[in-house]
């Protein structure tokens, strides 16, 4: 302790306060800062009814009416489709946790049945696109070229060039691609979910579509390569500017300090 | 010499006198406290003193010159033994090319052993003295600028460039001139403006096709919250004009209900609410499309300007000056959907003579 | 040594070169001036040969890029081995960019060499104008050398961007289309310039071809121009240091060049050649092939410049979209504004030593560097720049921003349009109070010592801390500095009572003198007097 005192004034020592009081802080944040998987669990309790309109009644009608007509808060499900409904909850957007600018990616609490007749019910209040099969969005076969193209051309203002995301008009945002399952790609591109716009057939058609879902693959997956090394997010010059201001001229900076720097005498003080 | 305009007192007085040259040690306290005590005594380092010490740093220096001419052979032997596509993963840097990252290491320990080995041999084996060096003043003494100034004037005088105006003014208009030829030389870097920027491909009767497919749109194509790109019939991405031609054609067509559209113009200029934009941004030509198909904005990835779609596309927010420009279309005898002119106005940024 | 004596008449080989040389170029009396000449040794003194080793290390790299690289825009099918861009159509110029990244062994390194070193040298340059000019180091007679340096960094922004545009891809070339719409929004000429640039309409066919000579060529021709006049003028002036021991303005105290500099500064080149290749080893930058080749209409979101255009960037999207149509002609200030604040921005950093040194009206040569906190107007006033500089870069990467840290985009947006403004307001008068403060601490430590952190108890009960007395070394560190008084106009009225003409421009001299050295800028550092009475006294508090 008395050494500890001793050093109270030392030039170093508002650092090393500065340095624990952010570590104290950080970890105070961990602990106390919200867990969502509670949330998610107890949300997932109330729904044990399997039958499309049972779901619906429980999970969805409270914002779009009991008969899918709408309301003030939820958009009208007549005629948006098998697809529309497998998109929005087997990502895990719908049901919506509360309104905002948009309604987040989250675990999806419902199983592939249970999506399914929700799905089935939804279809049944009006024809629209029904859930792509397989064979649809497999990626195998499609031309990866074509499709950056493609990708290019129709998404990438979006989405980024490889899929990372971008941002939209107040507050809104272009999610990232990455680990999205092919067939919600497929569904979002002809669905058009939230304020994503919609490309059906025929505008983008089905092999159109299937190139960009092997691009994505190709280019935003767990396999994609960075020949040069750490891909640094994707997000292009402005990752790389804080990374070569940071690692590059810091590494550096740090080097000159030891060059400069006095050797240790021999006898220290 | 000094300015004409500041009094000598304003400035701080030079060092006073006890303020020691380098190296003479003043004797604190007596006159000034805060006397230059002058050069410290030199140290010695442990180097200095013990040889041990010194072998030990002289063999850290030879073991980083020694890695790095391995590092020089691993080189060597990456960029003959590594094939150029063979890709690795490295935690964490994922799946990266095994020649960059060879290559990049060995050369980047060979590099850095040779300076890491240098700056240790100087820092710990070349002796640590400091030493001072006298500074001169930079201006030159007044007898060495008076004579400057003498000769200069001696050699204007010869000259007499100053007595025969007639010589002084032809030579300065010659030179003056002499350098138009190589302004005029530059005309032929690229062609006068003229109407170049007001015109587009787009003209009465050319069907909208399809960005995506390369087919002619017909209005049933064209779903509403839909997104779609087109250019002119005819152009083709092969065509030597095409980056040229596309770069002010290219369009933006979305389907709004007709009850939505604000602008009276705009739904007068649509066909069964399709609208058809110029995806060139005015503000300084990005492709703007980031199409909202809720709120009906486009959003431009440069510089973040907002256009309302369902309201003549005019800006409400960012930093262009005016709204995107709308191409008039109808639909033909065959059923697909055509322009009914080109764009009323210059597409893409503002300038001078647009007006 | 013994038998060297005994062969006197026959110099040994390398002397004999040596002789030859100085036969020719008269070497000796360069080498008597210089070779043992001294160079000071502080870590941000090295920050200069940080850009000095990056400048050559892309000179180096970039000669062998151009052995590769096609500055052609004509349009070719890609046959690489980047099997996602097999079978599209590009320029030739991308194609070649694609082969140098994928088909020569070595050339991915390489290009990644030059574009990291280039991140690197426009960085460094930042850094060491904002060292020199927070030291003061600008001052007589290093005002020329400060634009060279000044000149250097805004070059190097263009040798950059233009660098940057050449590989004809999808990012860089939508930076060069914001290029053709900021120069098509000058007034009376943009057209034409804008014609004359790219050969025609945009894109056209000329602009990589162009941009190629004027980047390989034209501006760094310059560069290395300047890159010489700096250092020959570093080397002429001797280098500046901070006070200390026995360095006066007349002196200058470290290690001769050779052989410690020579080994010192040497060993560094090849630190920061080694660091930045074992940087372009594990960190790609501008993955060209995930970019795409150009094509006019098609865009990515994160369109960016690279750091040293981002302030430029931060510029033109913070600006509202103002746009004025008079007789027939269109004036578009949204663009125009955000170009001309560009230029004065970056002149007024420029321009700074003489403004200084008109204020003072000192004309003497200053070689002794001024701490921060000692010249605290000096100091705010650069806080207050580069705040404003910071700014505008948030603003460059506004969607960036607003994606990770989940804001809104017009959110970050209006922060950036009003923190442009206050931002150095409050960080001019946040860092003059910061120098002040550090001022006063220092006065405190002359006069009464350095805190010990030793509470000790007397007597009577009173808690005391114990106060160490500085070494003669510190005391006169932190009393060396200069302390200027305010100039004055003098009095209204001459000695006949007729009143005086006093100028415009000397009142507002007297002004901002008042400002830069007036009672509230500065604190008084202690006296000897002061001193002496303090100590010798009973007791320190």
């Amino acid at each position: 302790m008395k050494k500890l005192s001793a050093r109270r004034r030392h030039p170093l020592a508002a650092v090393v306060v500065l340095l624990i009081a952010l570590a104290a802080t950080g970890g105070l944040y961990t602990l106390f800062a919200p867990a969502d998987k509670a949330k998610a669990d107890e949300t997932a309790q109330s729904l044990a009814i399997d039958e499309g309109k049972k779901l619906y009644a429980v999970g969805c009608a409270s914002c779009h009416g009991t008969g899918g007509q709408g309301t003030t808060d939820g958009p009208s499900l007549v005629g948006v489709g098998a697809a529309a409904v497998d998109f929005q909850v087997a990502t895990g957007r719908m049901p919506a946790q509360q309104p905002g600018a948009q309604v987040p990616k989250k675990r999806n609490i419902y199983s592939q049945a249970e999506i399914d007749q929700l799905a089935a019910y939804i279809a049944s209040l009006g024809a629209g696109p029904s859930v792509p099969t397989e064979n649809q969005y497999n990626p195998e076969g499609a031309d990866i070229a074509e499709g950056g193209e493609l990708f290019r051309t129709n998404c990438a203002q979006c989405h980024n060039f490889t899929g990372k995301g971008g941002a939209l008009t107040t507050g809104k945002y272009a999610p990232t691609l990455e680990d999205v399952d092919p067939k919600h790609i497929y569904e979002a591109m002809q669905t058009g979910p939230q304020n994503m716009p919609s490309f059906p057939d025929t505008t983008l058609t089905e092999k159109n579509k299937k190139d960009i879902i092997a691009y994505l693959d190709a280019v935003n997956s767990d396999k994609s390569e960075s020949p040069g090394g750490l891909e640094l997010g994707g997000l292009g010059p402005v990752s790389e500017g804080l990374f070569g201001w940071i690692f590059g001229l810091g590494g550096l900076i740090a080097v000159a300090v030891w060059v400069a720097a006095r050797t240790a005498k021999a006898k220290k003080s | 010499m000094s300015s004409q305009d500041t009094p000598e007192e304003n400035l701080p007085a030079e060092r006073a006198a006890d303020d020691s040259e380098h190296g003479a040690v003043a004797v604190p306290g007596e006159k000034n406290p805060f006397a230059d005590p002058g050069l410290p005594p030199h140290e010695h380092r442990i180097q200095d003193i013990d040889e041990r010490a010194a072998r030990r740093s002289e063999r850290a220096v030879a073991f980083m010159f020694t890695l790095s001419m391995l590092a020089t052979v691993a080189f060597i032997a990456s960029f003959v033994a590594v094939p150029v596509d063979k890709s690795i993963y490295v935690f964490p840097l994922g799946h990266i090319s095994a020649l960059n990252f060879a290559l990049g290491m060995t050369l980047g320990v060979a590099l850095f052993c040779i300076g890491a080995g240098a700056v240790h041999w100087a820092r710990t084996l070349m002796s640590d003295v400091e030493l001072a060096d006298d500074r001169h003043a930079i201006e030159a003494e007044p007898e060495v600028r008076a004579k400057v100034m003498d000769d200069f004037r001696q050699g204007a005088k010869e000259s007499a460039l100053g007595r025969r105006k007639l010589i002084r003014n032809t030579m300065f208009g010659a030179l003056t001139l002499v350098p138009l030829s190589g302004v005029v030389l530059l005309r032929d870097l690229g062609p006068l403006p003229e109407d170049k920027l007001r015109h587009t491909l787009w003209r009465k009767g050319k069907l909208l096709v399809n960005m995506n497919t390369d087919e002619p749109l017909r209005p049933s194509d064209v779903a509403v919250g839909s997104l779609t790109f087109a250019k002119p019939e005819g152009l083709e991405e092969h065509d030597h004009d095409f980056q040229n031609e596309i770069a002010k054609a290219a369009l933006m067509i979305v389907r709004l209900q007709p009850e939505n559209i604000k602008d009276k113009r705009e739904l007068e200029w649509s066909h069964e609410g399709i609208v058809a934009y110029s995806k060139i941004c005015t503000h300084v030509g990005c492709p703007i499309s980031l199409y909202e198909q809720q709120t009906h904005h486009v959003l431009c990835p440069c510089h973040q300007s907002t256009f309302d779609l369902s309201d003549g596309a005019r800006v409400i927010f960012g930093p262009a000056g005016h709204a995107l420009p709308q191409l008039r279309i109808g639909v033909n005898d065959e059923g697909y959907l055509e322009a009914l002119g080109d764009f009323e106005e210059p597409v893409g940024p503002a300038f001078w003579e647009r007006g | 040594m013994s038998t060297a004596n005994d062969d006197r008449r026959k110099a040994p080989a390398g002397e004999r070169v040596a002789d030859w040389a100085d036969g020719r170029l008269g070497i000796y009396s360069l080498a008597k001036a210089n070779m043992r000449k001294i160079f000071p040794d502080h870590w941000s003194f090295m920050l200069g040969e940080i850009c000095l080793y990056s400048f050559i290390i892309i000179i180096l790299t970039g000669v062998y890029l151009t052995l590769f690289f096609h500055p052609s825009m004509n349009e070719v099918e890609y046959h690489g081995s980047y099997v996602p861009l097999q079978g599209q159509l590009m320029s030739e110029a991308f194609a070649s960019t694609l082969d140098i990244s994928f088909d020569v062994r070595g050339g991915l390194l390489i290009r990644q060499i030059h574009h990291w070193a280039a991140i690197i040298f426009l960085a460094g340059m930042f850094v060491h104008m904002m060292r020199v000019f927070f030291t003061g180091a600008f001052r007589k007679p290093r005002e020329i050398n400060w634009l060279f340096g000044f000149l250097l960094f805004v070059l190097g922004m263009f040798t950059g961007f233009t660098g940057y545009s050449l590989p004809d891809d999808l990012l860089s070339g939508t930076g060069v289309r914001f290029t053709q719409g900021a120069i098509l929004a000058t007034p009376v000429v943009g057209t034409y310039i804008s014609m004359f640039l790219f050969g025609g309409e945009f894109p056209g066919g000329d602009f990589v071809a162009r941009f190629y000579s004027i980047h390989i060529l034209l501006l760094p021709g310059i560069m290395l121009g300047l890159v010489v006049g700096h250092l020959i003028l570093v080397f002429y002036h001797k280098h500046t240091q901070f006070a200390g021991p026995g360095r006066t303005n007349k002196n200058v105290v470290g290690m001769p060049l050779l052989p410690v500099y020579m080994a010192k500064a040497g060993g560094f080149f090849f630190l920061v050649f080694g660091f930045i290749a074992m940087l372009a080893a594990v960190a790609s930058i501008n993955p060209i092939w995930a970019l795409g080749p150009y094509r006019a209409d098609q865009v990515s979101t994160g369109a960016q410049p690279d750091w040293y255009m981002g302030f430029a960037e931060g510029l033109i999207r913070a600006m509202p979209g103002w746009e004025i149509n008079l007789w027939g002609h269109t004036l578009v200030l949204g663009v125009f504004i955000p170009l001309v604040l560009f230029g004065l921005f970056l002149g007024i950093i420029a321009l700074y030593p003489f403004i200084e040194s008109w204020i003072t009206g000192d004309k003497r040569e200053h070689h002794i560097l001024d701490r921060p906190r000692n010249a605290p107007t000096r100091t705010a006033f650069g806080v207050a720049w580069v705040t404003a500089y910071m700014i505008m870069l948030i603003g460059g990467g506004n969607d960036i921003v607003a994606t990770h840290f989940h804001l809104s985009i017009n959110a970050v947006t209006w922060f950036v349009r009003i923190g442009f403004f206050a931002g150095p307001v409050i960080a001019f008068v946040v860092t003059k109070r910061i120098c002040l403060g550090l001022q006063r601490r220092d006065k405190d430590k002359v006069l009464h010592g350095r805190e010990s952190g030793i509470i000790k108890r007397l007597p009577h009960g009173e808690f005391i801390e114990i106060h160490e007395p500085l070494s003669q070394e510190q005391l006169h560190v932190l009393t060396a500095h200069e302390q200027y008084q305010p100039a004055e106009i003098g009095p209204a009225v001459d000695e006949n009572g007729v009143e005086r003409k006093v100028k415009g421009s000397q009142k507002l001299r007297a002004k901002l003198s008042e400002a830069y050295y007036g009672d509230d800028s500065q604190i008084p550092k202690p006296t000897a007097e002061e001193y002496r009475e303090i100590t010798s006294g009973h007791g320190h508090h």
